[in-house]
């Protein structure tokens, strides 16, 4: 790393008043042909790209990004990082990701800020409570840390709850996953540039990806069309979240994706109130507090395929009623920013992260809610997808075929409804 | 903030309405229809970025299913009516 961040280099650059620091990557031309390419600069792109040098030796490599990098879904969730799953194929996947995450700051020499503060999911029906449970006793059986938490519990963790029995939802008990948390979200996208650009990744933004070529003997990609021009590869990487559907379909495959609307919002900055990351499925939604003290809230889907990035008022105010029922201090609360983000959401509501049925093309996508938290295990497991041209075993469930197979991964059991899972 | 045309109830408030998916033409004959092009049915679907045939479902008023034509990126929606009227696929 050209240049590594340490309270030495903070001291050092203090003498010259902050005005030496370099460039945290570079911003290079495109060159005319790559080893791989990767579509799109969000966190799970710039982390296959990073994962691909750093443990794959592929080190002429670009990722193409049309905005700016962390501009899509990575810059605008509520950043809950957890693992707690009841499949086999996603327990596995969320729980390598998890451990990647507990040494990232470290590994990137970038501080992600991530933050072990535990994610709490209450549970409010005794269905609820039984199915919840369940889970969360498999987690154990898996070596997953998981516990159950009464609501006496509850009362001494988070004491702005409101534990009354008198409300629409009244809270049974609750479950957490104590090393879940939350992170700083531009961080990861910078980390990773970062730790990408110093192994000779080119991080090329602006760079909209208009169309995949293709060997019109074999099929197989040669390379992409550009706002910049062609560039050739003969490995290409697809992470581009909600617009998956458009960037597969340039090489004439269909997915079983819909795009749909999730928005997120914050308030103005208070003292700390709340310990860890609430969650609740009665209730649709999840609170947390920022390190900078803004209240975090993020609910359900608003229902309907959309590509606007544009909430609607409905979904807020459905998720602050029932926000300010369970914390009634965030009431007097003004809402600073609003904003919502294109979902990829997957028919079974499990990602797709391997190979597509045209050689040399690999996708990751159908992250639904749940991106955020996967994003070091996502770009581990495409790197190791597109070095090796065959998933790893973490991801080997995670194919398109499972959707001709019927081998679902459907952690809800909601059946084909993209909006429902 | 949509206003949905129902066709038996005129303009109506989204928040009465609920989503259902994207309007897709039936097979004719599912007998005849291979492993193939029921999965292509039941799983895969064109998403598109732009217009959209999809049904909803009026909740709070009459209680009908109908065809919406809108666009995914402006929610403008340019006709709606009743299910087996001519539709685009
Ligand atoms: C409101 C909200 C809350 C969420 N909360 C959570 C949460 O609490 N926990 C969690 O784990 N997950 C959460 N998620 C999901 C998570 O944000 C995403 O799954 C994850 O960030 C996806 O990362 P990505 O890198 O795949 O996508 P993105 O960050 O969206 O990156 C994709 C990039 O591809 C680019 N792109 C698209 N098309 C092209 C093209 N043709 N050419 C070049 N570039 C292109 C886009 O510009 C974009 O920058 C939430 C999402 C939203 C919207
Ligand atoms: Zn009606």
């Amino acid at each position: 790393m050209s240049q590594r961040y340490s309270i030495w280099a903070l001291a050092r650059n203090a003498l010259t008043h902050h005005e030496s620091w370099q460039k945290a990557w570079r911003s290079p031309e495109p060159k005319p042909a790559y080893d791989a390419l990767i579509i799109g600069g969000g966190g799970h792109g710039l982390a296959t790209a990073y994962y691909l040098a750093k443990l794959h030796g592929m080190r002429n490599i670009a990722v193409l990004e049309r905005g700016w990098i962390g501009g899509g879904n990575t810059g605008r969730n509520t950043t809950i990082v957890r693992s707690n799953y009841l499949l086999d194929e996603n327990a596995h996947f969320y729980e390598h990701s998890l451990k990647l995450w507990e040494g990232l700051s470290e590994d990137l020499n970038y501080n992600v800020m991530f933050s072990q503060r535990k994610v709490i999911n209450t549970c409010h029906t005794l269905g609820e409570r039984e199915a919840t449970v369940r889970r969360y006793n498999s987690m154990r059986l898996r070596g997953i840390d998981a516990e159950f938490l009464t609501r006496e519990d509850l009362a001494r963790l988070e004491p702005a709850m409101n534990l009354s029995m008198d409300v629409r939802y009244p809270i049974v008990c609750a479950v957490s996953q104590p090393r879940g948390g939350s992170a700083r979200h531009d961080a990861v996208a910078w980390g990773y540039a970062r730790g990408a650009d110093s192994l000779g990744v080119d991080i090329i933004q602006n760079c909209e990806v208009t169309g995949i070529d293709r060997d019109p003997v074999s099929g197989a990609v040669t390379g992409v069309q550009t706002s910049r021009g062609a560039i050739k590869s003969d490995k290409v990487g697809i992470a581009v979240a909600g617009h998956s559907s458009q960037v597969a379909a340039m090489a004439d495959i269909r997915l079983p994706i819909e795009t749909h609307l999730l928005q997120a919002f914050v308030s103005e900055p208070v003292k700390p109130f709340l310990n860890t990351v609430v969650s609740t499925g009665a209730a649709h939604f999840y609170i947390s507090q920022t390190d900078k003290g803004e209240v975090l809230l993020g609910g359900e889907l608003d229902g309907y395929n959309s590509y606007s990035q544009r909430g609607t008022l409905p979904s807020v105010e459905h998720v602050i009623a029932n926000a300010t029922e369970m914390f009634p201090n965030i009431g007097r609360l003004r809402f600073m920013r609003q904003w919502a983000g294109v979902m990829d959401m997957s028919m079974d509501g499990s990602p797709i992260i391997g190979k597509l049925p045209v050689d040399g093309l690999y996708m990751s996508g159908g992250w639904c809610y749940g991106g955020f938290k996967a994003t070091p295990g996502s770009g581990w497991c495409l790197a190791w997808t597109m070095a090796k041209d065959e998933p790893h075993a973490l991801n080997a469930g995670h194919t398109l075929e499972r959707f001709r197979t019927s081998y679902m991964i459907d952690e809800k059991g909601a059946g084909p409804y993209p909006k429902a899972h | 903030m949509m206003l949905i045309p129902c066709p038996w109830c005129g303009p109506r408030d989204e928040t009465e309405f609920v989503y259902g998916e994207a309007a897709l033409e039936r097979p004719a004959d599912p007998h005849a229809l291979s492993d193939q092009e029921w999965t292509d049915y039941l799983y895969f679907r064109d998403n598109p970025k732009g217009e959209h045939t999809e049904r909803w479902f009026h909740r709070a008023g009459c209680h009908h299913w109908f065809t919406v034509e809108r666009n995914t990126v402006t929610h403008v929606i340019s006709a709606a009516y009743p299910p087996g009227k001519a539709e685009k696929s």
